[in-house]
């Protein structure tokens, strides 16, 4: 065996690493599967509120993985994701009033608006670094919701009841048809977090987050990538938002900017993990599962309260999240 | 092409009032090993950068292989063929060293054997058993030669080694003087910023000494190693008796 042909074998043992192909073909089949287990839940269970629980897990799954393209690949902290999910909210409230929109126009009107905002973001504090870019997203959440607030079309601070279109009647129902819509939302985001993260962009992404003078001198186009991953981030965040009109046919300003949904939007990725696609399903499926069991068997306030103690657990005892902890185990047990 | 691959013309750093380079001219010649010495501070790495891209200078001009790149971003001086190493490395942490090397490959060369490419260039700076490891895991002389292994997977036409050698044992700076040596005999010029004395005179086919911001000298090692004036400001004022 030649040198090369041990280093790559020998890598791929150390890694435990299936070929790329392989892997992206189990993965396609998982999410398949995952749908498939959606539309089977819509057709078994007949408890409402099972599909308004799933709805909200599931809206997390889709907002921290949205959030995670720019915050855990680019390393740059958005605190101001309700910025982007109400912009989305109040794209699709217009157009439902405006024209009975259909959810699919909805949702790509949202995608497109969410991705201006995000390019917005992004050249007015990818110059600013750290903390000061976290400043600069939290002014975006008060920016937005202000503006929101003076639109009297969109019913200002006080709210807009609205009549949005009926679900198909395939789906059985409205909360079924918003679960489905949302589990295959979530399912493209991850697809699509996953293919950044594997993809030359996710590279240049990760190194700019270690040092961009050392990304910029290997020929990383730093700042483009930067403004690409605010955009594709922003219009995932807002495209997360379009349903929820669709869904709750009332809206407001305090729901659709929430600071409880920012923070649990930054928790999740935390929790489970920054570093690849699987950190954000598993911190928002545990989170968002924990908040509303709790919610509903405890105390509604309780549920913020959990989300703070294990967030502060979390940074403290295992910055790198739960996929941090397991990769640690394996590799102790390979070593 | 047989003009110079890189040239400084009139090249001038300021930090506020104080000046902390040039105005500079600077010559390199296609394959050469050009090693720049001078005391701490005396503007070594500020020219570097504003060769790299990462400072603009106020003054003058950078051409690389002709072209005037004073305006152009480092991302793009390096897909030109221009490649550097950091004084203190800056590894992509979170990363493979494997995938380290695939970031510049991505930008500049794709190519569907990139991993092979990467894994051949680890091999010449014998880092292949740490292909799977997180960069962060590296030890002082292993990111030194990730530093280099990174800038060269490209195929640069200019490596500008920034004290590539800098805290290494005497067995790893003879190590890493023969991979710059081998190298530069690819064809690759090669600029070494070095304080280590013995390891620039001996790689380098020229050498500039900086003085403030200044060139002082540019000849050859055995020219520069006798310059009174390189010796007064480089190794101290030396007392005969």
């Amino acid at each position: 065996m030649s040198l090369r042909e041990n280093a790559m074998d020998w890598a791929v043992r150390r890694t435990g690493r299936t070929p790329r192909a392989t892997r992206s073909l189990v993965f396609a089949l998982g999410c398949l599967a995952v749908l498939a287990l959606g539309v089977v839940l819509t057709r078994m269970v007949d408890n409402p509120y099972v599909f308004f629980a799933g709805y909200v897990v599931i809206q997390y799954v889709a907002l921290a993985t949205g959030w995670n393209v720019l915050g855990g690949y680019a390393g740059y902290i958005n605190f101001g994701p309700t910025a982007f999910y109400g912009v989305g909210v109040y794209m699709a409230a217009f157009l439902v009033k405006a024209m009975g929109a259909p959810l699919p126009v909805a949702i790509a009107a949202a995608g497109v608006a969410g991705a201006l905002l995000g390019l917005a973001m992004g050249w007015m504090t990818l110059r600013v670094q750290g903390v000061y870019f976290a400043i600069a997203t939290i002014a975006l959440v008060v920016m937005a919701e202000t503006v929101i607030h003076n639109i009297d079309y969109l019913g200002g601070a006080s709210g807009l009841a609205l009549m949005p279109p009926q679900a198909p009647a395939w789906a059985g129902g409205q909360p079924q048809f918003m679960l489905m819509v949302m589990l295959a939302i979530a399912v493209a985001f991850v697809a699509l977090a996953r293919w950044i993260e594997i993809s030359a962009m996710g590279r240049g992404l990760r190194a700019l987050k270690a040092s961009e003078i050392a990304a910029e001198c290997a020929g990383v186009p730093t700042f483009r990538l930067k403004l690409i991953a605010c955009a594709v981030s922003g219009a995932m965040l807002a495209i997360a938002g379009a349903p929820y009109v669709y869904y709750a046919s009332f809206i407001e300003p305090g729901t659709a900017f929430s600071l409880a949904l920012s923070l649990n939007a930054i928790a999740m990725p935390l929790i489970g993990g920054k570093r690849s696609w699987v950190g954000p399903v598993i911190g928002a499926l545990l989170l968002a599962t924990v908040q509303q069991a709790a919610s509903v068997t405890i105390s509604s306030e309780l549920n913020i309260l959990v989300v703070g103690v294990v967030l502060i657990l979390f940074v403290a005892v295992a910055p790198d999240g739960i996929v941090g902890i397991v990769e640690k185990l394996t590799r102790r047990r390979g070593a | 092409m047989s003009g110079p691959i890189l040239e400084v013309r009139g090249v001038e750093q300021r930090f506020g009032p104080f000046r902390a380079l040039g105005p500079v001219d600077l010559v390199l010649h296609r394959g050469e090993r050009l090693g720049i010495i001078g005391p701490n501070g005396s503007g070594k790495t500020t020219l570097i950068n504003c060769i790299s891209g990462t400072l603009r200078p106020q003054e003058g001009r950078v051409l690389f292989d002709g072209v005037d790149v004073t305006d152009v971003p480092p991302h793009r001086r390096a897909r030109m063929g221009l490649s550097r190493s950091f004084q203190i490395p800056k590894p992509f942490t979170g990363m493979t060293v494997l995938e380290n090397l695939l970031v510049p490959i991505d930008q500049i060369s794709p190519s569907a054997d990139a991993e092979d490419r990467a894994i051949a260039v680890l091999e010449s700076v014998g880092l292949q058993r740490r292909a799977a490891h997180e960069a962060g895991d590296l030890s002082q002389l292993e990111l030194r030669k990730l530093e280099l292994a990174r800038a060269l997977v490209v195929e640069p036409k200019v490596l500008v080694a920034d004290e590539a050698m800098a805290g290494l044992s005497e067995g790893e700076i003879d190590d890493v003087l023969a991979i710059l040596t081998r190298l530069s005999g690819t064809g690759i010029a090669v600029i070494m910023i070095e304080h280590i004395m013995h390891a620039v005179m001996r790689f380098s086919t020229r050498i500039v000494c900086f003085e403030t911001g200044r060139t002082i000298a540019d000849a050859a090692p055995d020219v520069i190693a006798a310059d009174p004036l390189v010796q007064k400001v480089y190794f101290g004022e030396q007392t005969r008796h």
